[in-house]
């Protein structure tokens, strides 16, 4: 039972990382903007947070180092939304191709930042991508533990840092809104059809910006939250984009909602660890080889959700109408 | 009163979209859209790098990635096969508007095929033999890889794009699975092996270069010419308008997908067979995602991705000869490619739509009618 | 007494590329009057109205409301000068509920509270005598229903100038009077209306006056009450036009394709067809009349072999009886199919089993041989089951069924592709090689062109950049070049102008008197009239009556198209209840 409470306690955190991504995804997809870019822009939340914690460590009070940290990712996304829209509703490009131009950018621009910021920490990468620690944590890295408040010091409950409870608050604001409120009606109506949303004068560009902007700058959030406040290594930051993929996937999963969303990313994180626990957890035997087996496990289930859903078609849920699909006013 | 009013708020521009627009017109925003970018890049690394990296230094380093040495020139002939080989691959998915983001995983179970023949029976078979049982193991587990997701999708219309991404990903784990378990045990990366050797002509680059031409004819000739290639076609602009003439969309999907695979498989085996012969989790590397950009900038047109794969192997090494030179993180190529596609995304706006400006009309009114 | 000037449009134009829309167009609108915008398809009606109403910004010229001169450059901006539109598409999210929909783009009223929202549409939707449920999704809505959210939704933000766009094209007769009856009594109460439409017997039934556009230019206002039909026909035209379209007599009727007990449920599982059955024959044009949406759409396709039947026979008799039979539209198998059913003959009577006077089986050569010789002929109309074939299967059998899809650019033709690469989507699979040949498609193409003077530059242009005239005249052309012998026709003039109508009519018409059994499908009550030889109306999938065309009146076939005769309201009423 302990060991499960540990697994638990492993994999809820991971799963907030999706959350972010997820969620991000969710309020861009509802405006009816297919955004492959999120990995990149996890990628690049995650540098910026790094960045702007490795810089301010030791010279502001904590909660300054925190705040100011997910502030600077959450822009960094916002800046890489920004680029996103501008390419795909201002100049009506195609979206498939612009987000994984963004990815291709996001993820390399990421990796030059945080090669810099852990050089000399790292020894020589192993061919498989893992990293090695043998020197000392960095100075940015001090700072998880000011990200893993209020549980810092508690072996179990580390992980479950202040970020992770802001995903959790993230995803029931934006769930509220979209279901509640006359701005989430309004960009459901955008996402579902444009064309009526203009007619009904709705500033359709207005808000496929700001959507796209603030859910990329959501998304960005979790690549610092990986990298800082869930695994706190250096070596970290490459996981992140597969993690990213993983959040779009989650998406369909959560039947573009949410708060189903926090569930789907709590199964996914469990899916994503079990090769460290399922094996302990049954008190099976495991050469190495069959960990690259369980590490196979949330790609699998995510291809049977997929199936899942696309075989059992209901109205409601459905992605929004127009996803994916450019709206120019005066298409003849 | 009204007039002030008035002026101030009509809007300034507005956007029409563009009949048709000459070939040179077309070719020379694409240019001035790279310049631009390159551009931008070389101001990015000054500030990135420090002023060491002059805009005259990068530039040069730019294009000694490529062109400096005639051995780098082979490579940049090499990785230019291997990108269009992948680009070839997707390119009739997409014409059918198939989004099939899952080249790298078909090519590395490709790979993989391969060196589990080469592997089990290698110095068994003489090399002829080997060689063509390993074509045909990475062609058909490349077909199959991208064939589950096609069934799904001709099924129940599931989502590709993220199906054959995830499939990517536990073809990795696939990989490494097999490493550490048959290949290398215990260890996730593997040594060489001394069987199953493509045979070189002239050099190792020149043969594979020779049959990625060769399937750059064939595909072009296949889409444009042949049946098939006039079924994705209407497929990929409108399925009602298949279903109406009788096409079994279905059936063509799951054929398009095989064939995309097959391709796909193909590469990954001259991957293994003439240069790695050996596979880890990175043989192909993330190539499968640059080859859709490739695809997609020659607007799907086989004889086009010459230049586009050109283009971006040129841009790569480039990229990796910079940071070679000024000793920065391997990471230069990503940053410049990313930047060069934001701008070549870009300006297909200026080609497909144009911009009026509020008083262009007036003259255009006495032309019409 | 003189009327206040609500609107005002002076010396506005509109364009599109070099293509003007509209030119110097002055429009005056009093309060309190419906004003009819009359003219033809392609006009410029639709425009001029998207300008009032913020779809598009014109490109020279002033509009005043209430004497000032405003800038309409959004949806948005024409709501704060009380001006609301009611397209011909609906602008509506079918995801929505009514209340949802109608709220839509409204900022500053307050916390949104659904409950109260709802109650303020019932409210409205009761005052000028709408049915309407509040809570229900537009998804699950009639046309007509979809019309009276789109009303109310104009009205909820209180519009004084409405405007509505050809808002009867998908109603019957019936709901079009209810809805005149709602428009007139929203004139007393001091609102201005502008309806487009095309239909002259409604402008004369509704309007207080007319403006008459041609060619985007307004050709002049008049009133109502002291004009005539004829007159605006001229107005609008441009010269004095025949009505009449031509119908010959039929002649050598032949019964070509029988359908009988056909249902069909679609992927939603909604019943679309229920027990239709009717034969279609040579030398007549039949006609489908009914409400958009009542399964017209399904028939054709149905038995164009698109869908999964579930129940019910489509039967083709092929005009074959005494003519040879030929490997062109028949295979091997296909021959010897027939030939152990009896059906065949050689020229001197003796009957034609594939076996020597012997009783051996002839060698396939033989047979082969005999065929290619024009030695072996039907001996009656061959019959066919049309039924679970798939359109590849219905060409292998020798049917010649042309099909012209509602959908002209998403069904009938590739709208990306050259007209060329469009010819080919029938016959690109002739012949056994791998390859495609264009040679062929590239001459019907030309001739195409030719004979039915398609104005574009080149056989090398993407149909979708040719006119919707020109486009239909593209599909029908490859429709009736693969000489039919029964051609269906979905809404064939939807959008085209009177001349390509016409142009329509004669083609469907000539094919009737070459003895091609002609199905049409039409909107327009009026032609339907006068060009078909018999009509069959359909109402939910059901049909309804057949009527002869040349006795029949439009009164009858709209009592038809309504649900067995009953008035459309105590249907709506019903569902309300039953949403309730």
């Amino acid at each position: 039972m302990n060991l499960f409470l540990t697994y638990l306690l492993s994999a809820i955190p991971l799963g907030m990382t999706f959350l972010y991504g997820s969620t991000g995804e969710i309020l861009t997809e509802k405006v009816g903007h297919l955004n492959l870019g999120v990995p990149g822009i996890m990628c690049v939340g995650g540098l910026c947070g790094c960045f702007t914690a490795e810089q301010l460590i030791g010279s502001v009070p904590p909660v300054w180092l925190v705040t100011l940290s997910i502030l600077a990712s959450f822009a960094g996304g916002v800046l890489m939304g920004l680029l996103y829209s501008f390419l795909t509703v201002s100049l009506h490009a195609n979206q498939n191709v612009t987000g994984l131009a963004m990815t291709i950018f996001g993820a390399g621009l990421s990796k030059y930042g945080m090669y810099n910021l852990t050089k000399g920490l790292l020894d020589n990468e192993a061919s498989t991508g893992e990293m090695v620690e043998v020197v000392k944590k960095s100075t940015f890295l001090d700072a998880t533990a000011y990200f893993r408040y209020p549980f810092a010091n508690d072996e179990k409950l580390q992980y479950c840092g202040v970020m992770l409870f802001l995903a959790i608050l993230i995803a029931l604001i934006c769930s509220w809104i979209l279901k509640y409120t006359r701005v989430g009606l309004h960009l459901r109506a955008v996402g579902e059809n444009p064309a009526t949303a203009d007619a009904m004068g709705i500033n359709v560009t207005g808000y496929k910006y700001v959507a796209t902007c603030i859910g990329s700058g959501i998304a960005a959030m979790g690549g610092l939250y990986y990298a800082i406040s869930y695994a706190g290594t250096a070596g970290a930051y490459k996981d992140i984009e597969a993690l990213g993929w993983l959040s779009i996937a989650l998406v369909i999963f959560a039947l573009w909602r949410p708060h189903l969303s926090i569930l789907g990313s709590v199964l996914f994180g469990l899916l994503y660890v079990a090769n460290s626990y399922l094996p302990q957890l049954f008190g099976w035997k495991t050469p190495l080889y069959a960990t690259y087996l369980f590490k196979m496990l949330p790609y699998v289930v995510t291809i049977i959700v997929l199936i899942i859903s696309s075989v059992r078609k209901k109205r409601e849920d459905q992605p929004p109408a127009s996803l994916g699909l450019s709206y120019f006013r005066e298409e003849r | 009163m009204h007039n002030v009013e008035k002026k101030a708020r009509e809007p300034l521009f507005h956007v029409a979209k563009r009949d048709r627009i000459p070939l040179w017109q077309s070719l020379l925003i694409r240019v001035v859209a790279v310049l631009f970018a390159l551009l931008l890049c070389t101001l990015l690394a000054y500030v990135l790098i420090g002023p060491k990296a002059t805009p005259g230094k990068f530039l040069t380093q730019l294009f000694e990635g490529s062109f400096g040495t005639e051995r780098r020139l082979w490579i940049f002939g090499r990785d230019t096969a291997m990108l269009l080989c992948l680009a070839l691959a997707l390119t009739p998915a997409f014409r059918m508007r198939f989004w099939n983001l899952g080249a790298d995983g078909q090519a590395l179970v490709g790979a993989l095929a391969s060196v589990y023949c080469m592997f089990f029976l290698g110095g068994k078979l003489p090399n002829g033999i080997l060689l063509l049982l390993s074509l045909c193991a990475s062609i058909l587990a490349g077909a199959v890889w991208a064939l589950l997701p096609a069934i799904f999708k001709a099924l129940w219309g599931t989502n590709e794009s993220l199906f054959t991404l995830m499939m990517n990903y536990i073809a990795t784990n696939l990989v490494i699975f097999s490493i550490t378990k048959w290949f290398y045990p215990g260890k996730d990366s593997m040594k060489e092996m001394a069987h199953g050797h493509l045979p070189q002509v002239y050099n190792q680059h020149l043969l594979v270069i020779l049959i990625v031409l060769v399937l750059t004819a064939l595909m072009y000739l296949y889409l444009y010419r042949t049946k098939h290639g006039y079924e994705i076609a209407v497929v990929g602009e409108s399925e009602n308008t298949a279903r109406y003439i009788g096409i079994h969309v279905g059936k063509v999907t799951l054929r398009t997908l095989i064939l995309s695979g097959a391709i796909c498989g193909l590469m990954g085996f001259l991957q293994v067979s003439a240069f790695d012969h050996s596979v880890t989790a990175q043989t192909i590397g993330g190539l499968g995602f640059t080859a859709i950009m490739v695809s997609w900038l020659a607007k799907f047109n086989p004889l086009i991705m010459i230049g586009t794969a050109a283009l971006i192997s040129f841009l790569d090494l480039g990229g990796e000869q910079i940071s070679t030179a000024f000793n920065v993180n391997s990471a230069i190529p990503s940053i410049v490619i990313g930047i060069i596609l934001f701008f070549i995304i870009g300006c297909e706006f200026f080609i497909n739509y144009k911009i009026k400006f509020r008083t262009a009309p007036k003259t255009k009114g006495g032309a019409a009618k | 007494m003189q009327k206040a000037v609500a609107l005002e449009m002076k010396k506005v134009s509109k364009y599109f590329g070099e293509l003007a829309a509209n030119r110097d167009v002055d429009l005056t609108v009093y309060k309190g009057e419906i004003l009819a915008v009359l003219g033809e398809n392609g006009c410029g009606k639709t425009t001029l109205m998207n300008m009032i109403a913020g779809i598009y910004f014109p490109d020279a010229g002033q509009i005043l409301v209430d004497g000032h001169e405003v800038v309409i450059r959004s949806p948005k901006d024409a709501f704060r000068h009380k001006i609301g539109m009611i397209h011909q598409h609906f602008k509506l999210v079918d995801l929505f509920t009514a209340a949802e929909n109608v709220v839509l783009g409204i900022k500053g009223e307050g916390a949104y509270r659904k409950k109260e929202i709802g109650r303020r549409v019932q409210e409205l939707a009761d005052r000028y005598g709408f049915h309407l449920d509040p809570q229900k999704k537009i998804y699950e809505m009639s046309v007509s229903e979809k019309q009276t959210v789109e009303i109310i939704k104009v009205l909820y933000r209180g519009a004084d100038i409405l405007i509505l766009d050809e808002p009867t094209a998908v109603l019957t007769p019936q709901e079009t009077e209810k809805l005149f009856a709602v428009l007139r009594r929203m004139r007393d109460d001091g609102k201005s209306i502008l309806i487009i439409t095309h239909k002259l017997h409604e402008v004369l039934s509704v309007s207080d006056r007319v403006a008459v556009l041609r060619k985007g230019e307004h050709i002049a206002t008049v009133e109502t009450a002291t004009t005539s039909a004829e007159e605006l026909t001229e107005m609008m035209v441009g010269k004095k036009v025949e009505l009449n379209i031509a119908r010959p007599e039929p002649k050598n009727i032949r019964d070509r394709l029988e359908i009988r007990g056909l249902s069909m449920t679609n992927a939603e599982g909604i019943k679309v067809l229920d027990d239709v059955s009717f034969t279609a024959r040579s030398g007549e044009i039949l006609g489908i009349a009914g409400i958009a949406g009542s399964g017209q759409k399904e028939l054709l396709e149905a038995i164009a072999g698109l869908h999964h039947l579930q129940e019910g026979g489509i039967t083709y008799y092929n005009p074959k009886k005494d003519k040879p039979i030929t490997f062109y539209h028949k295979t091997f198998e296909r021959v010897m199919e027939l030939a152990n059913e009896g059906m065949l003959r050689y020229a001197d009577g003796r009957d034609f089993t594939g076996k020597d006077g012997n009783g051996k089986a002839l060698s396939k050569k033989t047979i082969r041989a005999q065929v290619e010789a024009g030695e072996v002929f039907f001996k009656e109309d061959e019959v066919i089951n049309l039924r679970e074939k798939t359109p590849l299967q219905i060409r292998e059998l020798g049917v010649r069924l042309s099909f012209v899809p509602e959908d002209r650019l998403g069904m009938g033709l590739v709208g990306n592709m050259d007209l060329v690469d469009n010819m080919m989507l029938r016959s690109y699979r002739r012949g056994h090689s791998l390859f495609v040949d264009r040679k062929k498609p590239r001459d019907l193409a030309e001739k195409i062109i030719h004979d039915l003077e398609v104005a574009t530059p080149n056989s090398h242009t993407p149909v979708r950049r040719l006119s919707g005239g020109n486009v239909q005249k593209v599909l029908v052309g490859r429709e009736i070049s693969a000489s039919p012998t029964v051609l269906m026709a979905a809404y064939p003039v939807r959008g085209l102008d009177i001349n390509s109508s016409y142009t329509i009519y004669n083609l469907l018409t000539e094919q009737k008197e070459s003895g091609v059994a002609v199905i049409f499908v039409g909107e327009d009550l009026d032609v339907l009239v006068e060009l078909c030889d018999r009509i069959l109306v359909v109402c939910g999938g059901r049909v309804t009556g057949v009527v002869d065309g040349r006795h029949t009146t439009k009164e009858e076939i709209g009592v038809l198209m309504t649900a067995h005769g009953q008035a459309p309201d105590t249907e709506t009423k019903e569902e309300v209840e039953k949403h309730a």
